[in-house]
């Protein structure tokens, strides 16, 4: 059964396409889509793909990602790439990236942190691995790692 | 090089900016039973959200023996801040009646934190289980003062290495340095933080961890002794498995070297014992006192320069 008879084309929106296989649903989750927001969202998984052998692929019709959005995907599914659709056409494509630093998106793995405690703080950290991904409270000096971003977002392990 | 700069982690400084200090708490001990004018026009923010002995008085004396005056705020229960002020709201208003803060608070990074708010210089008088940058400074400035350097010397750190503040600080502070080997001793449950273990392996400092004491102590010219912090456990009963897992006594000193010499950043419950205290290799007291000397160092340096 070919992609086109399951997701069909999108006119505004965005297309989260080489997810890694599995990830879709913890994408969702990690940009707070529940399906109760009212968009029309298309999810494919486990489909084949040149570039990565199976991946997943999410359709949000209605809805641009913002950059926050973007770089929370990068953390968990860095092989993304964002197709903004505007009019069936995309508008923009990125490719997810990792940035050296990261702000506010994800919490510190250390409860004593004081990010964690005072009011209105924002996180940052300093990404000393990408893969895999290691990041460095600049507050703190703790690490958060994938497994703690997910327990944090998702209250899962990550897929292997 | 030092005017106005914040002192939150003893890696921020090189080895050329310590060796600086030290020559000046040198200088600074001959001033001891004086009052200079040095800082007379300051004023310095003592903010103790926990408990403190040494570096509160210390900072104090310090702060006296220079010519300036300290504003101190060391009861939480009666500030602004049991009435739900933010920490960062009360560093601003303490900001604005003083020319230096001296900090140390429970959470981690809180130092860090105050000196992005604070235009005046914080001095980081620790931070959690993370840094305790001015009592590193006291202790690199003991050893070289007792043993004339701190290079080629091999340094034993006995301990709770995961949650001490003070060790960990000086872990970092000795890597700025040509130690002959670092021998890190305790129970493995405390052994040094991942993020320490990286900054050792990426610094090159020889190091081996173990828990054995007295397989170790005939190769050490350093010992410093650290507390097992119950504070700092966030579970009871792990603290319940390594209490009182280690004591240096007398009899354990028959191991010893020569020259060994003890330290520890105080206070002790039993992890020294007090037979210990009259013994040749006892300098606890002493690196106590040079918090003082230490501390007039650093605020001039940090004031005015």
């Amino acid at each position: 059964m070919s992609e086109k008879l399951l997701v069909r084309k999108i006119r505004d929106g965005t297309v989260i396409d080489h997810i890694p296989a599995g990830s879709a649903l913890d994408v969702l989750k990690v940009l707070g889509v529940t399906g109760k927001e009212g968009f029309r969202i298309s999810i494919v998984m486990n489909t084949d793909s040149m570039k990565l052998g199976k991946k997943d692929i999410i359709k949000i019709e209605g809805r641009e990602l913002n950059l926050e959005e973007v770089n929370i995907i990068a953390l968990i599914a860095p092989t993304a790439t964002i197709n903004i659709i505007r009019g069936y056409r995309v508008v923009k494509k990125e490719k997810v990236e990792i940035p050296d630093y990261i702000e506010d998106i994800v919490k510190c793995a250390n409860p004593n942190c004081v990010t964690n405690l005072e009011k209105g703080l924002k996180t940052r950290f300093k990404v000393v691995s990408r893969r895999p991904l290691l990041l460095k409270c600049l507050y703190c000096d703790r690490y958060t790692t994938l497994e703690d971003i997910y327990r944090q977002f998702i209250r899962r392990e990550p897929a292997k | 090089m030092f005017r106005d700069r914040d002192i939150i982690s003893i890696r921020d400084f090189t080895r050329d900016e310590l060796t600086k200090i030290f020559n000046e708490a040198y200088e600074m001990e001959k001033n001891l039973d004086k009052r200079l004018d040095i800082l007379r026009d300051k004023v310095l923010a003592l903010l103790f959200f926990e408990p403190s002995t040494r570096t509160m008085f210390s900072f104090q004396t310090a702060m006296y023996r220079l010519g300036g005056e300290t504003l101190i705020f060391s009861d939480v229960g009666k500030s602004s801040m049991a009435k739900g002020e933010t920490l960062g709201d009360t560093i601003r208003i303490i900001d604005g009646y003083s020319d230096c803060i001296v900090i140390r608070h429970w959470m981690e990074g809180t130092a860090k934190y105050a000196a992005d708010i604070a235009e005046s210089p914080v001095i980081n008088a620790g931070d959690g289980t993370r840094e305790h940058p001015t009592q590193t400074m006291i202790d690199l400035y003991t050893i070289w003062r007792v043993k004339g350097d701190v290079d080629n010397l091999n340094i034993g750190l006995l301990g709770d290495l995961k949650y001490g503040r003070a060790v960990t600080s000086l872990i970092y502070g000795l890597m700025k340095f040509d130690v002959n080997k670092l021998y890190l001793i305790s129970p493995k449950e405390l052994r040094i933080r991942d993020e320490v273990r990286d900054s050792l392996n990426k610094a090159g400092l020889e190091y081996i961890e173990t828990d054995d004491i007295k397989g170790v102590l005939n190769k050490l010219d350093v010992l410093y002794v650290t507390r097992i912090q119950k504070e700092r456990f966030p579970d009871p009963t792990e603290y319940e498995r390594v209490r009182g897992s280690y004591q240096v006594d007398k009899s354990l000193l028959e191991y010893a070297r020569e020259g060994l010499i003890i330290l520890h950043p105080l206070p002790r419950v039993d992890e020294i014992s007090y037979d210990v205290d009259e013994t040749r290799h006892a300098y606890y007291f002493k690196q106590a006192r040079y918090g003082v000397p230490v501390r007039m160092a650093l605020l001039k340096l940090v004031m005015v320069g």
